[in-house]
C-alpha cells in the first residue's frame, strides 16, 4: 500500500492520467461543439473507432504516422457528414441516427480490418509516435516528467482547449453556433444559416472525434484491436454534460475519468484486491449521478435533439 | 434562403401500402449499399448476397442457426418495441440482457433438485426481475428526473458489462481452467432443446409467445393502452388524466425484464455458462429489428429472423467468398439509418422548389 | 410629406381563410400610425407580410417611393425596416449585447463585444432604452427584453420600425418609458407602425389610426377626430347580432369559486392578478376578451395542468387548487382545450380510444387487466351517432377528421359523463357554421341539464349569445361583470380594451 505514495508511482500515475485523458479531451471538445449547435452526437464511439481504424492501416501501409492522423481526421468528417445529413437535413431522430453512425462506423472498422488485414496469428503491430520531451522544461523533477514528456497529440489536446473556447466564446462564430443550439428560431429570423451552422459544427466535431480515435492505434497502442476505444465515446457524452459544454471544464472532467482510468491499471499492476471493473465503473456510475444532480439546473443548449424545419 | 433544392412537405394521409413497402424499400437500399463497399473490397456481390441466402436458408443446419441466431434477437427486438411505442429510449438491452444471463447462471450453479419444468421457470422469472431491475432505474430517473434516457440507459450498458467481467474474474472464474468464465448451470436447468441434431432451444419458444403477449399487453390491455398513449402524445396523455409517470416506469420495467430473457436462452439454452462474450451486441441488434418492424410486434418475428439470416448467411458466406463476416455488422448498420430516413416517407411527401 | 410605405391592394389567403382583403396601407415619414383591431383582423399578418415573413398573395408595395418585392426578414431588414415581434427572438443565455450583435452581416471573425457594447451603450442614451447591458436575457423583466428587440431593430439601421402589441406584455410605468422611447424616434423622423388592440393607448400615442375588420380596412382616424367609444364600435362592428339563446331559467348556486387566483405565464409575467369569480350551476359565465390578456392561464390552471401561484380554487365547496388533470376530470369536470390536437386528443389514436380515454379505467369498458372493446366500440358508436361526428368509422385515426368533427369528439367525450362544471376555451375556433351552431347548441342543453359552464371565447359575438352574465378580462384583471343585457357590444369593448365598467359613463 505505501507503494502508492511512492514518487515513482505519483510520476507514473499522473503522467498516465494525461495520456488517457488525451482522447477524452478531443472526442469531448468535438462533441461539445456538436451539441453546442444542438446536435446530440451519438456516432462519436463510432466515428473513434473508425478513426484508429483508419489511423492504423494508413500508417501501416504508408509507414506515415502523419498520413495516419490526416486519415483519422477524414474519416471522421466522412461519418459526421452523413450524421449531418440524417439529423440536419433530413431531420430524423438524433438519437437513432447517431446509433446508427456508431453501429455502421464500428462494423465498417471491423470489416475494412479483416478485409485488408486477414486474421494472422499475430495481428499487425506499427512503430508508434514516441514522446516529446520538451527541452529543457521536461527536466523539472516530477512536473517536468509529468507534463513535458508527452505524446505529440497530447500537447495537441492541451492546446485545443483554449483554442475551441476561444472558437466558442469569442468569436462571431461561435456566437452564431451557440444561438443556434439555444434558439433555431430566432437565429434564422436574424438571417444566420441554422442548417449551414450545424452542418459546419458536426464537422468540427467529426474532424476531432478521429482525431481522437487516432491517438488509441498511433501513440498509446500499436495495434489495432476491435475493443481499443473501449466505450469511451459513451464517457464523452457524459463528460460533456459533466463539462457544462464548456471546454475548460472538459479538459478537467477528461483529467478526472483519465485518472481513474489510469489508478485502476496502477492498482491493478500492483495487485490490489479489489476487482479493476469496479473502478472502470466509477465514471459511469458518476456521470449518471451528475446527471441527476443536474437534470433540473443544467444549461442543455435549449434546441438539443429538436430537429429544426421551417415550417 | 431555401438551403435545399427540395422541401419536405407534410403528407394529409400516409397511403397504407407505404407502412409494408417501406422495410423491404429500406433493405433493397441497404444491399445497393452495401454492394457497393463489397465492390470496393473488390468482389462479387451479387455472388456474396446469394451465399448469404443460401448459407442460412440453403442447408438445414444454415436454417438451423438462422433460428438460433433470430431466438435472443426476438427477445431483444419486442423488447425495444415495446420501449419505443412508449418513447420510451431503451438503448440497454444490452446491458439488460446480460443481467438476466447473470441472473440464469446463478440460479443454474445452484444446482438444486428441481423438476426441469420449474427450475427453467425460476430461470425465467428471476432473470427477468434481474432485467426489470436494471431497466428501471433509467425508467424512474426519466419520469422522475427528467434525465435523458439514452444517455443512461447506455451508461448501464457499460457498468452491467464490467461488472460481469468483475464476477467472471472473480469468484465465478472457472477454476478448472481459470478462464474468465462461469461452471457449467446444472442439468436440469438447461432448456430442452427442439429439434434433434441442432442447437434449436425452448428460447425460440419463449421469444414467440413473449412477441404475441406483447402484442396482447399494447393493444387489449389498460396498461398497453397507457403506454400507447404516452407515446403518442405524451402533453394530451397528461392532460387527459393518464398518470405519466407511472407508465413511464412500468415501460422501462417489463422492457428491461423482456430483453433479459434474451440473456437467459442464452445461457439455459446455448452456452450453458456465462462468458463475456454470449452477446456480439445483439441489444443493439434489438434496435434495428424494432425500428425495421415499424414497432409492430407482429413484424418483430419476421425482423428478427430477417437478421439471423443476415448474421448467419454472412458467417457462412465469409468462408466461401473470403469477404469477412463483418459485413452483416455494415449491413445492420446500413438498415438503420436507411430505414430511419425513409420513415420520413411516412409524413412527408418530397416536392421540388425552385 | 413622404410617404415612405405604401402596401397597395394586399390580399393574403392562406389555406381557407383570407387573412388580408385587398388592402390599402401607407405610413408618412416621422409619423406614428397605429394598426387598430380584434385578434384575427388581419394586422400581424399585413406586417409579417412588409417584414418579408410571409408572401402576399397579390397587391404592391412601395419603400420610399420604389417597388419591391420583399422576400425574407435580410431583405426587410437591408430596405430599412425592422420588426420587433409578439415573441421575443431572443437568446436566453446570452448577455443583451451578445443578442444584438448575433447575426450582423458587418461582423468579421472575432466577436468584438468592446466595441459594440460603447455603441449599445449611446443607442441606450440616445432612446431612453435602459436595459444592463451584460445581463443575460433570462435575468430580465419582459419590458427589459423588449427594450432589448428594439435596440436590436435600431441597431440594424431600421427608420420603419412595426410594434406588434409591444405593450401586451409591459406595466404601466413601462408603457409610459415605451412612448418615451417612440416620442424620441420620431423625433428623428423615423416611422413607427403600432399594432394594438388597445384604445388608451392607440389614441395617447398615434398620429394616425387605420381600424382593420375581418382582413379589411374599416376606417381611418386621427386621435382628434375620434374617440374611444367610434373606435370601438369600429373594430368591433356596428352589427346588431340577435340574441339566440333565451335566458337561463333556473340559475343555482355558485358551483365554481376562483379566489384571488394569481398565475405566472411561459413568459414569466404576471398573467391573472388575483382575480376572483364564481360560476352557478345552469349558468354560462362568458369571459370576453383579447387573446393574451390571461384567459390561456386561467385555463390551464383550471385544467389542472399549471398550478398558480397563489389563490384557490373551490369545485362545490371542495378546495381543488392545484389538484392534477385526473382528479379534476373525476370529480365530473369536463374540458374543452384551447388547443385540440396537443391537448384535446391524441390523434394517433382511433375515434373510439379518444372517446374513452378519459374513463378507459372505468367499468364497463375494462376489467382488472383488460379493455373491454366490446363495451367500448358500442358506446363509441352510440355516441358518435348522438353527437354527429360524421365519420366513415370508429376506426379511423382521430387526426384524420375535420376540425368540427374533432370538436365533437372531444364533446361526446365529455358530455357522456354529464358533467357539473364544464370550461370552454375556444370551442368553436376554426369551424365553419354548422359545426358552431352545433356546438352553441349542446352548451345550451348542457347548461338545461344543470351544468355550469366557464366560456372562454376570442368571438365577442359568442360571448353575448350564450352567456347569462359576462365578465371581462383585460391585463389579467377584471374589469367588470355585467348581465347579459346590461351593457352594449360597444361598452364590452370598451371594457375589453382597457376601460373599467365603473369608468364607461365617463367616457360616453
Amino acid at each position: 500500500m505505501k507503494e502508492i505514495f511512492s514518487i515513482g508511482f505519483l510520476v507514473g500515475f499522473f503522467s498516465a492520467t494525461l495520456r488517457m485523458a488525451t482522447p477524452l479531451i478531443i472526442a469531448t471538445l468535438g462533441e461539445t461543439f456538436s451539441e453546442r449547435s444542438g446536435i446530440l452526437n451519438l456516432g462519436i464511439e463510432g466515428t473513434m473507432l473508425f478513426g484508429s481504424l483508419s489511423a492504423f492501416l494508413v500508417a501501416y501501409k504508408t509507414n506515415s504516422l502523419w498520413l495516419g492522423v490526416i486519415a483519422a481526421v477524414i474519416s471522421g468528417i466522412l461519418l459526421s457528414i452523413i450524421m449531418a445529413y440524417m439529423t440536419v437535413t433530413l431531420g430524423v431522430s438524433q438519437h437513432v441516427s447517431g446509433l446508427g453512425v456508431t453501429l455502421f462506423a464500428s462494423g465498417l472498422s471491423l470489416f475494412v480490418y479483416r478485409q485488408v488485414i486477414g486474421s494472422p496469428s499475430i495481428p499487425p503491430t506499427i512503430q508508434t509516435f514516441s514522446t516529446i520531451p520538451i527541452i529543457g522544461l521536461s527536466k523539472i523533477p516530477f512536473i517536468g516528467q509529468v507534463l513535458f514528456n508527452q505524446y505529440f497529440l497530447t500537447y495537441l489536446a492541451i492546446i485545443l482547449v483554449p483554442v475551441c473556447g476561444f472558437i466558442l466564446f469569442k468569436t462571431n462564430f461561435g456566437l452564431s453556433l451557440r444561438s443556434v443550439g439555444e434558439n433555431p428560431e430566432s437565429a434564422d429570423a436574424l438571417g444566420i444559416n441554422v442548417y449551414k451552422t450545424r452542418y459546419i459544427a458536426l464537422i468540427i466535431a467529426g474532424g476531432l472525434m478521429g482525431l481522437a480515435g487516432s491517438f488509441f492505434t498511433l501513440a498509446y497502442f500499436n495495434m489495432f484491436l476491435y475493443g481499443i476505444v473501449g466505450g469511451r465515446g459513451w464517457v464523452s457524452i457524459a463528460l460533456v454534460i459533466f463539462a457544462n459544454w464548456t471546454p475548460s471544464r472538459v479538459l478537467l472532467g477528461a483529467l478526472l475519468f483519465g485518472g481513474v482510468d489510469a489508478f485502476q491499471l496502477r492498482l491493478q499492476a500492483i495487485g490490489f484486491r479489489i476487482p479493476y471493473q469496479f473502478l472502470l465503473m466509477m465514471p459511469y456510475l458518476l456521470t449518471i449521478i451528475v446527471l441527476v444532480l443536474v437534470a433540473r439546473r443544467a444549461s442543455y443548449p435549449a434546441s438539443l435533439l429538436k430537429p429544426y424545419r421551417r415550417e | 434562403m431555401k438551403f435545399p433544392k427540395f422541401v419536405l412537405e407534410k403528407r394529409s394521409q400516409s397511403p397504407a401500402w407505404l407502412r409494408v413497402a417501406l422495410p423491404f424499400g429500406a433493405i433493397l437500399l441497404s444491399f445497393l449499399f452495401a454492394a457497393v463497399i463489397i465492390l470496393f473490397a473488390k468482389k462479387n456481390p451479387l455472388y456474396a448476397f446469394y451465399n448469404i441466402f443460401y448459407g442460412a436458408l440453403g442447408t438445414r443446419l444454415g436454417l438451423m442457426e438462422t433460428i438460433v441466431k433470430a431466438t435472443p434477437l426476438m427477445l431483444t427486438g419486442i423488447a425495444v418495441t415495446l420501449a419505443f411505442t412508449g418513447k420510451f429510449w431503451n438503448i440497454g438491452a444490452e446491458g439488460q440482457l446480460y443481467a438476466g444471463a447473470l441472473a440464469a447462471t446463478w440460479i443454474g450453479i445452484q444446482n438444486l433438485s428441481l423438476p426441469v419444468p420449474v427450475y427453467i421457470l425460476l430461470e425465467i422469472l428471476i432473470g427477468f426481475a434481474a432485467g426489470a431491475i436494471w431497466g428501471i432505474i433509467p425508467g424512474i430517473l426519466k419520469a422522475k428526473y427528467k434525465v435523458d434516457d439514452v444517455v443512461t440507459t447506455l451508461l448501464m450498458n457499460t457498468i452491467m458489462i464490467y461488472l460481469v467481467g468483475a464476477i467472471l474474474e472473480g469468484p465465478w472464474r472457472d477454476p478448472a481452467t481459470s478462464w474468465p468464465q462461469s461452471i457449467m448451470i446444472a442439468r436440469n436447468a438447461e432448456f430442452p432443446k427442439l429439434l434433434v441434431r441442432s442447437r434449436v432451444h425452448f428460447g425460440l419458444i419463449l421469444g414467440i409467445v413473449v412477441i404475441f403477449l406483447v402484442y396482447i399487453l399494447l393493444k387489449n390491455t389498460k396498461l398497453g393502452f397507457m403506454i400507447r398513449t404516452t407515446g403518442a402524445n405524451k402533453e394530451a396523455a397528461y392532460y387527459l388524466g393518464i398518470n405519466v409517470t407511472k407508465t413511464i416506469i412500468l415501460t422501462a420495467f417489463i422492457s428491461g425484464g423482456i430483453a433479459a430473457l434474451a440473456g437467459v436462452g442464452e445461457i439455459a439454452g446455448l452456452h450453458y455458462h456465462l462468458t463475456e462474450n454470449i452477446s456480439p451486441g445483439y441489444g443493439y441488434t434489438g434496435i434495428i429489428i424494432a425500428m425495421l418492424a415499424g414497432l409492430s410486434p407482429i413484424a418483430v418475428i419476421f425482423s428478427s429472423l430477417f437478421f439471423g439470416i443476415i448474421i448467419t448467411g454472412a458467417e457462412y458466406m465469409s468462408r466461401v467468398t473470403g469477404i469477412t463476416s463483418f459485413i452483416a455488422n455494415v449491413v445492420q448498420g446500413i438498415i438503420l439509418l436507411v430505414m430511419l430516413a425513409m420513415l420520413l416517407l411516412q409524413e412527408y411527401r418530397i416536392r421540388r422548389v425552385e | 410629406m413622404e410617404k415612405v410605405i405604401v402596401m397597395e391592394k394586399i390580399t393574403k389567403t392562406f389555406p381557407g381563410v383570407i387573412a388580408n382583403e385587398d388592402i390599402d396601407f401607407y405610413a408618412y415619414r416621422g409619423e406614428i400610425v397605429s394598426l387598430l383591431g380584434e385578434n384575427g383582423a388581419g394586422k400581424t399578418t399585413l406586417m409579417k407580410i412588409l417584414y418579408g415573413l410571409y408572401s402576399k398573395t397579390s397587391g404592391n408595395i412601395y419603400i420610399k417611393g420604389k417597388k419591391v418585392e420583399i422576400r425574407s426578414p435580410k431583405e426587410a431588414i437591408d430596405l430599412g425596416i425592422g420588426m420587433v415581434h409578439q415573441h421575443f427572438t431572443l437568446v436566453n443565455p446570452f448577455t443583451v449585447v451578445e443578442n444584438i450583435v448575433l447575426g450582423m452581416e458587418e461582423n468579421g471573425f472575432i466577436l468584438e463585444l468592446d466595441k459594440a457594447r460603447e455603441k449599445v451603450i449611446s443607442y441606450m442614451d440616445r432612446y431612453s432604452l435602459h436595459v444592463d447591458q451584460d445581463c443575460r436575457i433570462d435575468q430580465l423583466s419582459v419590458g427589459e427584453k423588449q427594450r432589448v428587440e428594439i435596440l436590436k431593430v435600431l441597431f440594424r439601421n431600421a427608420d420603419i420600425l412595426i410594434l406588434d402589441e409591444a405593450t401586451a406584455v409591459l406595466t404601466p410605468q413601462e408603457i409610459k418609458d415605451l412612448f418615451k422611447t417612440l416620442k424620441i424616434l420620431k423625433s428623428e423622423n423615423k416611422t413607427i407602425i403600432f399594432i394594438s388592440h388597445k384604445l388608451n393607448e392607440v389614441l395617447e400615442i398615434s398620429d394616425r389610426i387605420v381600424v382593420l375588420r375581418d382582413g379589411k380596412v374599416v376606417g381611418e382616424t386621427t386621435p382628434f377626430s375620434s374617440d374611444k367609444k367610434s373606435l370601438a364600435k369600429m373594430m368591433v362592428g356596428k352589427d346588431v347580432i340577435d340574441v339566440i339563446s333565451q335566458k337561463s331559467k333556473n340559475i343555482g348556486e355558485a358551483i365554481l369559486e376562483v379566489k384571488n387566483l394569481s398565475v405566472l405565464s411561459e413568459r414569466g409575467h404576471l398573467a391573472l392578478k388575483g382575480i376572483s369569480f364564481h360560476v352557478k350551476s345552469n349558468e354560462i359565465l362568458g369571459i370576453a376578451g383579447v387573446s393574451g390578456n390571461g384567459q390561456k392561464e386561467l385555463e390551464d390552471v383550471l385544467a389542472g395542468i399549471r398550478k398558480p401561484i397563489s389563490g384557490e380554487i373551490y369545485f362545490n365547496g371542495k378546495n381543488i387548487t392545484g389538484k392534477s388533470p385526473k382528479s379534476i376530470i373525476d370529480l365530473g369536470i369536463g374540458r374543452i382545450p384551447e388547443d385540440r390536437m396537443e391537448n384535446g386528443i391524441v390523434g394517433d389514436l382511433t375515434i373510439y380510444e379518444n372517446l374513452l380515454i378519459e374513463r378507459f379505467d372505468c367499468k364497463p369498458y375494462c376489467t382488472s387487466l383488460f379493455l373491454n372493446y366490446k363495451e367500448i366500440r358500442k358506446y363509441a358508436k352510440e355516441l358518435v351517432k348522438e353527437f354527429d361526428v360524421r365519420t366513415p368509422s370508429i376506426n379511423i385515426l382521430t387526426s384524420k377528421l375535420s376540425g368540427g368533427n374533432i370538436q365533437k369528439v372531444i364533446l361526446a367525450r365529455i358530455f357522456s359523463r354529464s358533467p357539473k362544471f364544464l370550461l370552454a376555451s375556444q370551442a368553436t375556433r376554426g369551424l365553419d357554421v354548422g359545426a358552431t351552431e352545433y356546438i352553441h347548441g349542446k352548451l345550451i342543453e348542457a347548461r338545461e341539464r344543470g351544468c355550469g359552464i366557464l366560456l372562454i371565447s376570442e368571438d365577442l359575438d359568442e360571448i353575448i349569445n350564450l352567456s347569462d352574465r359576462i365578465l371581462v378580462l383585460y391585463g389579467g384583471e377584471i374589469m367588470g361583470f355585467a348581465m347579459r343585457d346590461e351593457l352594449t357590444r360597444e361598452d364590452i369593448g370598451l371594457m375589453m380594451t382597457g376601460t373599467r365598467k365603473e369608468a364607461l359613463s365617463e367616457i360616453s
